[in-house]
């Protein structure tokens, strides 16, 4: 697989992978099993590698296609294949859409068929749709090669005999391209840049505000990733980062994203925290965070949910920093007490209240509520953060009373 | 070329060479340099082509064996990390000989601690059996 990489690249990767989930969409709707489809296809792209430096195609894109359909013919052939393609004979010839943002939504469908676990999701999500290899999906993951492949097999098998002619549940593409963006800060490969790919890719297939206000939410976190971490790789919080380290030019077009899911007045929860994030971009330094405008759009997100606490504890957690900044600490900490139940365990509940206790001034408290998240958190990076915050707020309890 | 096992606990080891409190407590200048220390251990090993891998471990810990037939796995939580014998983590690395994994624990060992002097800290070595595992 690594030598597919490094010719890839030679060729231009980019407009490769744009490639595959045209063909390999093409493929389906004529009627091919996903899963020898997406077999042949990967042969293709390697025979694509081996021959196309010397001899480029006049058309890729029909090139790939026809030679995807010439393994497939193949594999029918051995006795193997004549088995699946028992299974598969109600999948009757479709119309071939030539969008190609049809394309892309198509396929996310497949990927993100309900009957698929996430991890299975978000692993066929990145190599059918994203032409990913499976050791860029294993490293990105941090499981061995052999293991992914596993994973991605089997997640296509479950897809063998399913009706893939349906439309989706368009909120579970979302979710697991919000996953694969979130997976990146704890991988090596570049997982947030493939989200944002597919996210764009996607807007491009629906009218849906919602997949802009994802595709938002992505740009305006996205921008501020230069300076989330100091050179030691120690996490930065949002009030003491270098704004001038954030990138401008993606703010600006999260920002225009956003409006435009905006006016199509259809509030859903990836617009509503695009907001949020975008105020936090918009200020200046961190004392001048608009936080009643913050306060108002959180406000806005636990309504989307009859029971906030249970069905989105996150957005409750967010809101009590809002109102700890806007009515006050007591008032912060107030909101995160309905949260114990649900959410005691979890290291962020006791960093909320760390920051909270820290913002009324009972340091004691912040430092136990710091030491209570370290002893919780599942992320190294994080739980050395807090490990240092419930050190910093001891040291400057001693400090004080030194100083009385 | 043996691959050694360095583990690290909590409260491990034949005897607490000195205690010392957890490290939420210490001054946030010792935090530093302890964090800085392990981080320069695990870039130094990589240098010198010896690290195959470091992992941290949550303190939460949770016994399990099976329930017998249609009965759920039994479970108890462990015990609190900070007295108790748990491990916290582990250095893998690929060495020349027993004396070199020896020299790398050793050398983990003279982390600096509260106050900034050595932690003092019992590292565990353990050798890798080459082979796929047969049993458990």
């Amino acid at each position: 697989m690594s030598a597919l990489d490094e010719s890839t690249r030679r060729l231009d990767e980019g407009a490769l992978r744009a490639l595959v989930p045209r063909v390999l969409a093409g493929l389906v709707r004529r009627g091919e099993d996903f899963d020898a489809a997406e077999d042949a296809l990967q042969e293709a792209l390697l025979e694509a590698l081996r021959v196309w430096p010397e001899h480029p195609p006049r058309d890729p894109r029909a090139w790939l296609a026809t030679v995807a359909t010439r393994r497939l013919v193949d594999a029918r052939r051995s006795e193997a294949a004549r088995h699946r393609r028992e299974e598969a004979t109600h999948a009757e010839p479709r119309p071939a859409a030539t969008e190609e943002g049809d394309d892309t939504l198509f396929l996310l469908f497949c990927c993100c068929h309900p009957d698929l676990a996430p991890a299975s999701q978000v692993a066929l999500t990145l190599r059918a749709v994203g032409g990913l290899t499976t050791r860029e999906i294993a490293d990105a993951f941090y499981v061995p090669e052999a293991t992914m492949a596993q994973r991605i097999s089997r997640a296509k098998r479950t897809l063998r005999g399913r009706r893939l002619d349906q439309p989706g549940d368009l909120a579970v593409v979302l979710r697991v391209l919000y996953l694969v963006y979130t997976a990146s800060h704890a991988g090596r490969m570049d997982l947030a840049g493939e989200a944002i790919r597919l996210a764009r890719q996607l807007t491009l297939a629906t009218e849906e505000p919602e997949a802009r206000g994802l595709l938002a939410l992505m740009l305006l976190n996205h921008a501020r990733l230069p300076a989330r971490l100091d050179p030691e790789g120690r996490i930065v919080t949002l009030d003491r980062q270098d704004r001038g380290l954030w990138d401008r030019r993606e703010i600006a077009e999260g920002a225009r994203v956003l409006q435009s899911a905006l006016a199509v007045q259809r509030p859903g929860r990836y617009q509503v925290e695009a907001a949020i994030a975008a105020l936090h971009d918009d200020a200046v330094s961190a004392k001048e965070t608009d936080w009643p405008q913050i306060l108002a759009w959180y406000d806005d997100l636990v309504a989307l949910t009859d029971d906030p606490v249970r069905q989105d504890p996150a957005a409750v957690l967010g809101r009590a920093v809002a109102v700890g900044h806007v009515l006050g600490a007591a008032a912060g900490l107030r909101e995160t007490d309905r949260l114990r139940e649900v959410l005691g365990e979890r290291h962020r509940w006791h960093a909320v209240r760390g920051h909270l206790h820290e913002l009324s001034g009972d340091l004691p408290a912040a430092a136990t509520a710091y030491a209570d998240a370290a002893r919780r958190a599942t992320d190294v990076a994080e739980r050395d953060h807090l490990v240092r915050q419930a050190a910093r707020a001891r040291a400057a309890e001693l400090c004080n009373r030194e100083t009385l | 070329m043996p691959k050694y096992l360095l583990l690290k606990h909590y409260r491990g080891g034949p005897e607490p060479h000195h205690p010392f409190p957890p490290m939420d407590q210490w001054a946030p200048e010792d935090v530093e340099a302890h964090m800085a220390f392990l981080r320069h251990v695990g870039e130094l090993l990589e240098e010198r082509g010896e690290l195959v891998g470091v992992q941290a471990l949550t303190p939460a810990q949770t016994w399990v064996r099976y329930g017998g037939p249609d009965a759920a796995p039994v479970t108890t939580d462990g015990p609190l990390p900070e007295t108790s014998d748990l491990v916290a983590g582990w250095y893998m690395i690929d060495v020349e000989s027993h004396e070199r994994a020896v020299e790398v624990a050793a050398y983990i060992s003279s982390e600096p601690g509260p106050g900034g002097g050595p932690l003092y800290e019992w590292i565990d070595v353990r050798e890798i059996m080459s082979g796929e595992p047969s049993d458990g």
